[in-house]
């Protein structure tokens, strides 16, 4: 490895010959892959397989989990949860936590349900208001924890007492708001029309596959770290499958009585998951603050000394976290069709940071990435619906699922001890 | 001799009662290697992070080329051209080689970070270091050795043309033949006509490199001569007395009474 020979540089390529190696074949990037996967950088790799050991026993004890009808009840159960812990991803990142992060969406989906009932505000300038209110929240914490030094599971612990009052207040106990707008009710129940659905489906994969060459040249010509082509194509092949797959599944007509009802499209909710999937996958990989983030999570004093305003980023992760947590609590009401004072203040929050950790992002900082909560939280979302089926007793459900959560806890804590070692 | 490229006058800074630096001045000159020594608690770290502009200065002035200049933080520092280089490398492990050479100063196009660009330049920097250890600039910070951080670390801050580069104790944790690797890259960036400030413990680093040697006594500049004009135990006694013969302080102060 150290070579102490001053042997002076030939050209910017002769320095760095081995580079290329790395990025040869398909063959070595497998290698690299599972020698990765042996240091202990597992990404998301537990999750997929724990989703596959799921599907297999719900699939082979029950033979309507399987149906058409219950994955796409699957794809909106797990909608709220995904949402929320992909804004879990953000303060995660930072080696923090957000306790709140539930609680605030059931106190932002109760102000959208009451300028939807009691202002008859339309429906995008009501969420504008939820996700404002979320974003405010989070504000709040944040600089609760980066001004004063409180720790965040301090902070987001009284505010997940303190903002339980919010619903209650407004809603006055026992009570519960209706949540039936036109929209923001469809997100969960309504569609998309089949075509449409295909050309989205279309456009998606073109722009995958159209971004993954392009990046695959810019940096091929310029003899920089590449993937090999032939994972290029193989990344595009699985994301084409994924997607006009579940395009297809959903496509066709789900309904119990088909001849009675058409029931087909992929549900409103997958769209919304996707787009802030796209967007939260682009501010972390494509941008300064994206990169900022990680930095502060992963030594949060050389990113300090780098001139990183760590304060700001810290407030804004809490911020980002909050606004998610605006959008999961609509997409909950959404589903559910109302808000009750204990919205949010369930299991929500559990769930979501079991999903992101599922996912593959570390509790410890500096680790994540927005697919990690949808690979989790899809894993978090079928014990219960699979559970559901079963007819199996409710506590059932809480048992899995918290040893599904301590499990990918254990695996984060033990890959993070491995790459340590390995330093991979 | 050339004018100093970075200079300190007078330079005073206090921690509530502790005075940790009385009336320092220190230069660093281009082409040169400066070696900053001094025991545990002589101010060493303290003047480091004034000069950096972590720690603002109760008194005393900072020239830059020639310039008195207002520094209120390590921005203004990193602006001027002066970057450190920290004991504890400041590096993040989970980044890669390159994300970190750009940490803080991303380059970005239109469409996001500029990945491409950013490469690129860390390639050529580091090549023309002839830094020739790292298998891949696209690795995690995290699998490098010691030496190999260091490497990069200093390599960080040669990218942005930096004229003064401080190194904090650069092969405190290292092995023999890393210790070399440094030492070797150290002596280049001053033949590149940058102004290096070692900060060591290791006298033997200090002599092998540096062309002038400021030691710091109990927060006092014992001495600043050039390290063809002392030997080995002279800056031992500096380090350790304030004085040694007719260099170093008139009165040691530990003994003044207050």
């Amino acid at each position: 490895m150290i070579d102490v020979s001053d042997a002076p540089a030939e050209s910017a390529a002769a320095g760095f010959d081995q580079d290329n190696r790395q990025a040869a074949t398909i063959g070595d990037s497998g290698r690299d892959y599972l020698n990765r996967l042996r240091g202990g950088d597992m990404g998301s790799l537990p999750a997929i397989l724990g989703l596959i050991f799921l599907f297999v026993v719900f699939a082979s004890l029950n033979d309507r989990f399987l149906t058409t009808y219950n994955m796409a009840n699957l794809v909106v159960q797990a909608g709220s949860i995904i949402v929320l812990a992909m804004g879990i991803v953000f303060v995660l990142l930072l080696g923090e936590i957000d306790l709140s992060a539930g609680v605030a969406g059931g106190a932002s989906a109760t102000i959208i349900a009451l300028m939807l009932i009691d202002y008859d505000w339309t429906w995008w300038l009501a969420t504008l208001a939820g996700v404002a209110t979320g974003a405010v929240i989070g504000l709040a914490i944040g600089s609760l924890v980066s001004y004063l030094g409180i720790p965040s599971f301090v902070v987001t612990l009284a505010f997940f007492l303190a903002l339980q009052a919010v619903p209650l207040k407004l809603i006055g106990s026992g009570g519960s708001l209706r949540f039936n707008d036109e929209v923001l009710r469809g997100l969960s129940i309504k569609n998309v029309p089949v075509a449409a659905g295909w050309i989205a489906a279309v456009l998606i994969v073109l722009g995958f596959a159209a971004l993954s060459l392009w990046r695959y040249r810019s940096l091929s010509d310029k003899g920089l770290v590449h993937q090999p082509f032939g994972l290029v194509l193989i990344r595009i092949a699985v994301l084409a499958v994924i997607v006009l797959g579940l395009t297809a599944l959903l496509s066709t007509n789900r309904a119990p009585n088909p001849d009675l009802f058409n029931i087909s499209g992929v549900p409103w909710v997958a769209p919304v998951v996707i787009a802030l999937l796209l967007f939260w996958t682009f501010v972390l990989t494509k941008t300064r603050f994206g990169r900022h983030l990680y930095a502060v999570g992963g030594n949060a004093e050389a990113a300090r000394r780098a001139g990183i305003n760590v304060r700001r980023v810290r407030i804004t992760a809490f911020a980002i976290c909050s606004s998610m947590a605006a959008v999961s609590g609509l997409l909950a009401a959404s589903y559910t069709g109302k808000v009750s004072p204990g919205s949010g203040g369930g299991n929500e929050l559990l769930y979501a940071v079991g999903a992101a950790v599922i996912g593959g992002t570390s509790l410890f900082g500096g680790r994540g990435r927005a697919i990690d909560a949808v690979v989790g939280g899809l894993v978090i979302a079928t014990i219960p619906n699979g559970l559901g089926l079963l007819d199996q007793a409710s506590y059932i459900n809480f048992l899995v699922t918290g040893g599904v959560l301590l499990l990918a806890a254990s695996v984060d804590a033990i890959s993070r001890r491995r790459r340590s070692a390995a330093g991979v | 001799m050339a004018e100093p490229l970075l200079e300190l006058r007078g330079v005073n800074k206090s921690f509530g009662v502790a005075h940790v630096l009385h009336d320092v001045d220190f230069a660093v000159y281009p082409g040169q290697v400066t070696a900053l020594v001094g025991d545990n608690g002589a101010g060493k770290s303290t003047l480091v992070k004034i000069i950096a502009g972590i720690y603002g200065r109760d008194s005393g002035e900072y020239y830059f080329d020639g310039q008195a200049v207002e520094v209120h933080g390590p921005r203004d520092v990193a602006a001027l051209g002066v970057e450190v280089v920290y004991q504890d490398l400041a590096l993040c492990d989970n980044l890669d080689i390159v994300q970190n050479m750009f940490l803080g100063r991303e380059e970005t196009n239109g469409f996001g970070l500029d990945e491409v660009t950013m490469e690129s330049r860390a390639r050529e920097t580091l090549t023309s270091l002839s830094v020739r250890t790292v298998k891949s600039v696209r690795q995690s910070v995290a699998s490098l050795s010691g030496g190999q951080r260091q490497t990069v670390a200093i390599a960080k801050a040669v990218l942005w043309n930096s004229k003064v580069v401080l190194l904090d104790e650069p092969t405190a944790a290292l092995g023999v033949a890393q210790t070399r690797q440094v030492l070797d890259l150290v002596r280049r960036l001053a033949d590149r006509g940058l102004g290096v400030v070692l900060i060591s413990h290791n006298m033997g680093d200090v002599f092998e490199v540096a062309d002038r040697i400021t030691a710091l006594y109990l927060g006092r500049v014992a001495a600043d001569v050039g390290s063809k004009d002392v030997t080995h135990s002279q800056i031992v006694e500096l380090i350790t007395a304030g004085r040694s013969g007719d260099l170093g302080i008139a009165e040691n102060p530990a003994t003044t009474t207050v």
